[in-house]
């Protein structure tokens, strides 16, 4: 049965200013010299797998559709891997965009539950606040808890690889001045920004 | 004080002029007008809404009758602009034309300012200033400079060709100084040309012949202009003519020294060919060079550098004996009135985009270089083969190459879309490969070149619209093995693609000169941010620069295809030419005078004038000036240590009294 | 000479050997490395990605604690730290807003940053400051016989690449023929390895691993040489879940100073070398001398 669907934008679709808040970001202005080229989709390893290519989601940020580029895996597939910044002929920081896009994200708390890359994310936030550094072990595995603790039981191979080569460790790694340094975090950037899930 | 101690009470017309809104919308002018009728020695004070226009031209002329006004000032727009047509509406009246001061509120006032009371108070401030400097102004006289009629042409190339053969037709003398062995320039290196696709050497060699046959035009190649001296209408130009070790006159073009030469095959690049061939030493740069003779490398042959050869060539040419290996660098001297600059352009390097792998990957060439493949006279009579030979069944053009990329250049080079489209249907005409063009735009803009587009879309060549981040050579799938894929997010079908290809072509960009700063400074140009030569205006004067005399064309004013650069050309010429037959020059009166009596000879000033016009007296130990020479730059007068030189239309008390002026509101 | 040394998370977990091999490496080269005083972690890419005020305090903490203890330079081995403190002191050289942001949770805790820290990479040091003719008279091992693929990864050579060229990098392979291999002509050599997507999101992050895997195996190498612990562990651990799903490859990858190690001829249980997944080949029998 084939499926038909409808889809046309109107203007109350887009959210007015969503664009000019992203290029307001440092880093981000020069997202208003874009000319669709398409170089940063050609050179991003990633964009083959992602529902809105780059070039796609620089053209909806500045057309100020939020709700479509935030929904889109696009921003959470990115790997900062600065292919795209490097080779774009504007020289738009593509990167930082990305990222922008993925603070509004969490903040909007726009992203599907249980989905690993925002709930790292989060999970790196806080264990840092908390303890000034990471237990790349402990973070891997409060990841697998909140999100899909089958595939971490998948992933018993892997683990018992990692305890043969000695890089196994469960004991928290952390700074002294933890006070100091949750202080310093909590009075910077917008508030306490925890992120929230939502489906 | 209303009365100049010289010449008795002054009677000083004032307008302010509104500009339509450019200048009343931020400056008050009656409340101006009305400011500057208080002052001494003003007889009227009128605002008007366009002095430019004949009324307001009328008014000045009637005022100085009725008023018998002695002094006119006008606040308006720049006297770039108006200075010459106010001092003529002043001179209709009956004034000397120099009784006349204009004041700038407009670019230096109205455009600059946001606030109307500031923007106001600063043009009563300049208004005053030039009220109390134009009492002090005499009457002076212009003098006309005797244009010289013979035009230097510089840079062989279509648009270079084009204006020698428009000015040399209209009987005027010409010099055409070209850099290389040959005239030509890039053109020469065609194939076909869009979008007639006309063979480029068929419409440009009887051009070429025409200025070597043309009793008007002094052919100099293998020739630099190196200095430049004076000023328009008498530019004195001093050119090196390289030793070619080949007497021209003699040289029948046989190529039978290049046969003899020692060297049994060539082992030079071929610059002609962009290196994909060799030359000797010995060589013509093409088939049909102009002249058609032949030219000795220096750097390469060994009789040149060693001294010990067995000469083969000279043998060969034994009838003739056009071979002189004495021959040395030679300076010549010419006189000219005008100067055309068409010295072209340079080729981006496309080894700056190490992505595209251009040098690495054998089979990614620049168009340049398909150009010569496809041309039957290049390397490879025309068949466009692969590295080993074979022939290519898929072939992708890469647009934008070093082009509207802040990377590299910022600009569009114009002419790559088009020429891009014409290898790609010349490719598909002679081999049948799938040619795909890989573009942001398709610019097309020029007559018959949309259709040209067509043409390409209806021959099957497949266009992409992506830019390409990236050439490899790994492959993911078996038929990339072995061949040149392509990495590119086809934009308008909306996913990524890897595409296969044998053959990559670049369309590498157009660039200034890479010696453009040093001719720009010995012409006495500018060069705009982007490296291209200046143009006095970008709009209405695209050939003229601002130095009188000297006119560029072509591509050295930026990326252009051979419609322009030839329109160009004949729009250099014609503003030459029109000078030439006006046949002199009204120099301004700004020049400057020494008074005999104040002068010590002390002899500072005269190694300080960059025109030579000042001369010494020896038999009276004083410095004295060539008014005609004398271009009113004013270092000598700022430079005298008595004091005794003064400038036209620039004494202290003129400057003084408008300083004070202008410090009467602070 | 002397150098302050910011480790980072990953050289203290899951990329110790890293840490294991650069230490005796330096040292044997002359080189003192003072570890920061109770540096915290940079962020990495995670704190970028929740809040950017945030992110830019966390990383010049490390900073103002450099700029306090001495050196101006500072060695960063992890790229993921090399790049996040070249981009805060970027920013707050470039932009005031974060720059006030930053001064002022640093003030809170009795600190601050002028901006004189240099954030060098081991690989920079080494070809540029001790020279590879200095590391050449140390080898005593030549590692005669070994392809090596020369694996940069991204984020040491983008978007700052302030001591090599971003598309064709050479100072590793210039130190790694120094050492005596023969380096393979690696075409992917900055490609992603597919950073923290292997864990979370494995058909695209394992998948661009398996690719870098593929062509090194196809261009005949013996081992990867890496840079960066992430890339390491992407390279060396998923071997069995990369085969599952696309088809085997097997090649050991390690960390450059591993290598210079075994050139230099210190015992291999200093390097950490056991701690491999995939161990590498050994080397051809050879005299010792150099």
């Amino acid at each position: 049965m084939m499926r038909i669907e409808r889809t046309i934008k109107y203007e109350g679709d887009r959210v007015r200013g969503f664009g000019k808040e992203i290029m307001s970001v440092p880093g981000c202005e020069q997202l208003v010299s874009c000319i669709q080229c398409g170089t940063c989709s050609g050179t991003c390893p990633l964009s083959i797998y992602m529902d809105f290519s780059p070039r796609q989601v620089m053209a909806l940020t500045r057309a100020d559709f939020k709700k479509e580029v935030l929904r889109s895996h696009t921003v959470w597939l990115c790997a900062s891997c600065y292919a795209c910044t490097t080779e774009c002929p504007r020289q738009i920081r593509i990167t930082d965009i990305m990222y922008a896009l993925k603070q509004r994200a969490i903040q909007d708390g726009i992203y599907p539950k249980r989905f690993p890359i925002p709930v790292l994310a989060k999970e790196f936030y806080e264990m840092v606040r908390r303890q000034g550094r990471i237990t790349e072990m402990l973070l891997v595995i409060r990841l697998f808890l909140k999100t899909d603790w089958l595939a971490a039981l998948g992933s018993w191979r892997l683990g018992i690889g990692v305890m043969r080569t000695g890089r196994f460790d469960l004991r928290p790694e952390h700074i002294e001045r933890r006070a100091e340094l949750a202080g310093m975090l909590d009075g910077a950037g917008n508030g306490d920004a925890k992120p929230r899930e939502t489906a | 004080m209303n009365t100049n101690p010289k010449n008795g009470a002054v009677r000083i017309g004032f307008y302010i002029c509104h500009c339509g809104h450019n200048i009343a919308g931020m400056v008050d002018c009656a409340a101006v007008a009305l400011h500057i009728a208080k002052l001494p020695g003003v007889a009227v004070s009128r605002d008007y809404k366009y002095m430019c226009s004949d009324p307001g031209q009328e008014l000045i002329q009637q005022d100085i009758r009725e008023h018998q006004l002695n002094r006119v000032v006008v606040a308006s727009c720049s006297p770039l602009l108006h200075e010459h047509t106010f001092r003529k509406a002043v001179a209709a009246g009956g004034l000397n034309p120099f009784y006349f001061q204009m004041v700038n509120i407009r670019e230096h006032d109205s455009w600059v300012h946001t606030d109307r009371a500031e923007a106001t108070a600063k043009a009563k401030s300049l208004s005053h200033a030039a009220v109390c400097r134009v009492r002090f102004h005499r009457a002076l006289e212009t003098t006309r400079v005797p244009i010289n009629p013979d035009v230097l042409v510089v840079g062989g190339g279509i648009a270079g060709i084009h204006a020698a053969l428009t000015v040399a037709n209209s009987g005027k003398k010409v010099f055409l100084v070209e850099r290389d062995p040959s005239i030509g320039g890039h053109m020469a290196q065609f194939d076909k040309t869009f979008p007639t696709l006309d063979c480029a050497a068929c419409i440009l060699t009887p051009k070429m012949s025409a200025v070597r046959s043309h009793e008007n035009i002094t052919l100099w190649t293998y020739s630099e202009v190196v200095k430049v001296e004076g000023y328009v209408g008498n530019y004195k130009v001093t050119v090196r003519r390289k030793p070619r070790y080949v007497n021209e006159e003699l040289c029948a073009g046989c190529l039978e020294c290049i046969t003899a030469c020692v060297f049994k095959e060539g082992k030079f690049p071929d610059e002609f060919n962009v290196g994909l061939s060799k030359r000797k030493p010995v060589y013509i740069p093409f088939a049909q060079a102009v002249p058609p003779v032949v030219v000795i490398d220096p750097e390469r042959c060994l009789q040149v550098r060693t001294g010990k050869c067995k000469k083969t060539c000279i043998e060969a040419c034994a009838d003739r004996h056009a071979i002189d290996f004495s021959q040395k660098e030679e300076r010549v001297e010419v006189q000219v009135g005008n100067i055309i600059v068409a010295t072209g352009f340079k080729l981006f390097d496309a080894k700056r985009i190490p992505q595209y792998g251009y040098g690495h990957f054998p089979n990614v060439v620049t168009a340049i270089e398909l150009e010569r493949l496809v041309n039957s006279s290049g390397p490879t009579a025309g068949e466009i083969v692969l590295r080993d030979g074979r022939q290519p069944k898929s072939v992708g053009v890469i647009l934008c190459v070093g082009s509207r990329d802040l990377k590299t250049n910022r600009w569009c080079s114009r002419t790559c879309c088009m020429h891009s489209m014409k290898l790609a249907q010349l490719v598909r005409e002679h081999t049948g490969a799938d040619v795909t063009v890989f573009y942001m735009d398709i610019r097309a803009p020029g007559k018959g070149y949309e259709e040209f587009y067509d043409k390409s879309l209806k021959e099957g060549i497949q266009f992409v619209r992506g830019r390409v981040a990236e050439v490899t050579d790994w492959a993911m799938a078996p038929e990339e093995e072995g061949k040149l894929v392509i990495r590119v997010e086809d934009t308008l079908a909306g996913f990524v693609r890897r595409i296969p290809l044998d053959m990559i072509v670049l369309a590498a960009g157009m660039e200034p000169q890479a010696d453009s700063q040093e001719v720009r400074r010995m012409f006495n140009m500018s060069c705009g941010t982007e490296g291209w030569f200046l143009e006095k205006h970008p709009k209405l004067a695209p050939v003229s620069t601002f130095t009188d005399g000297v006119f560029i064309a072509g591509c050295c004013q930026g990326p252009k295809d051979i419609p322009d650069s030839v329109a160009q050309a004949g729009a250099a010429a014609a503003e030459a030419m029109a000078l030439v037959d006006k046949g002199y020059i009204e120099q301004e009166p700004n020049t400057a005078y020494i008074v005999e009596a104040d002068c010590s000879g002390c002899k500072s000033c005269l190694p300080l004038c960059p025109y030579t016009a000042i001369l010494f007296d020896d038999a009276k130990q004083k410095a004295r000036i060539n008014g005609a020479l004398c271009k009113g730059c004013g270092t000598c007068v700022a430079s005298c240590p008595s004091g005794s030189i003064r400038q036209n239309l620039f004494e202290d008390e003129e400057i003084f009294s408008e300083i004070e002026g202008v410090l009467a509101y602070v | 000479m002397k150098y302050s040394y910011f480790p980072g998370c990953s050289l203290k977990g899951l990329g110790r050997s890293y840490e294991e091999s650069l230490l005796p490496v330096m040292r044997h080269l002359g080189m003192e490395l003072a570890e920061l005083n109770d540096w915290n972690c940079c962020g990495a890419t995670a704190y970028m990605s929740v809040d950017e005020g945030k992110a830019a305090v966390l990383a010049a903490r490390n900073l103002a604690i450099a700029e306090k203890a001495g050196p101006e330079d500072l060695m960063t081995p992890c790229s993921a730290c090399y790049l996040v403190l070249n981009k805060t002191k970027h920013n707050i050289a470039d932009y005031p807003e974060i720059n006030a942001t930053v001064q002022r949770a640093l003030g809170s805790a009795h600190l601050a940053y002028r901006g004189s820290v240099k954030v060098r990479h081991p690989l920079d040091m080494l070809v540029h400051d001790v020279g590879l003719d200095v590391v050449k008279e140390k080898v005593v091992r030549p590692l005669k016989g070994l392809k090596v693929a020369p694996y940069y990864g991204c984020q040491v050579v983008r978007p700052y690449a302030t001591f090599d060229d971003a598309w064709n990098p050479t100072t590793m392979d210039r130190l790694l023929a120094t050492l005596g291999a023969e380096v393979v002509p690696y075409p992917l050599k900055t490609k992603c390895c597919g950073g923290s997507l292997t864990g979370t999101v494995p058909e695209a992050g394992l998948r661009l691993t398996y690719i870098l895997l593929k062509e090194a195996v196809r261009r005949g190498a013996d081992v990867i040489a890496t840079v960066c612990p992430l890339c390491q562990f992407n390279l060396d651990a998923y071997h069995d879940q990369i085969s599952r799903r696309w088809g085997p490859t097997r090649i050991a990858t390690v960390y450059f100073t591993q290598l210079m190690g075994l050139a230099f001829g210190l015992p291999p249980e200093q390097l950490g070398l056991k701690r491999n997944f995939i161990p590498m080949k050994p080397l051809q029998a050879q005299p010792t001398a150099a």
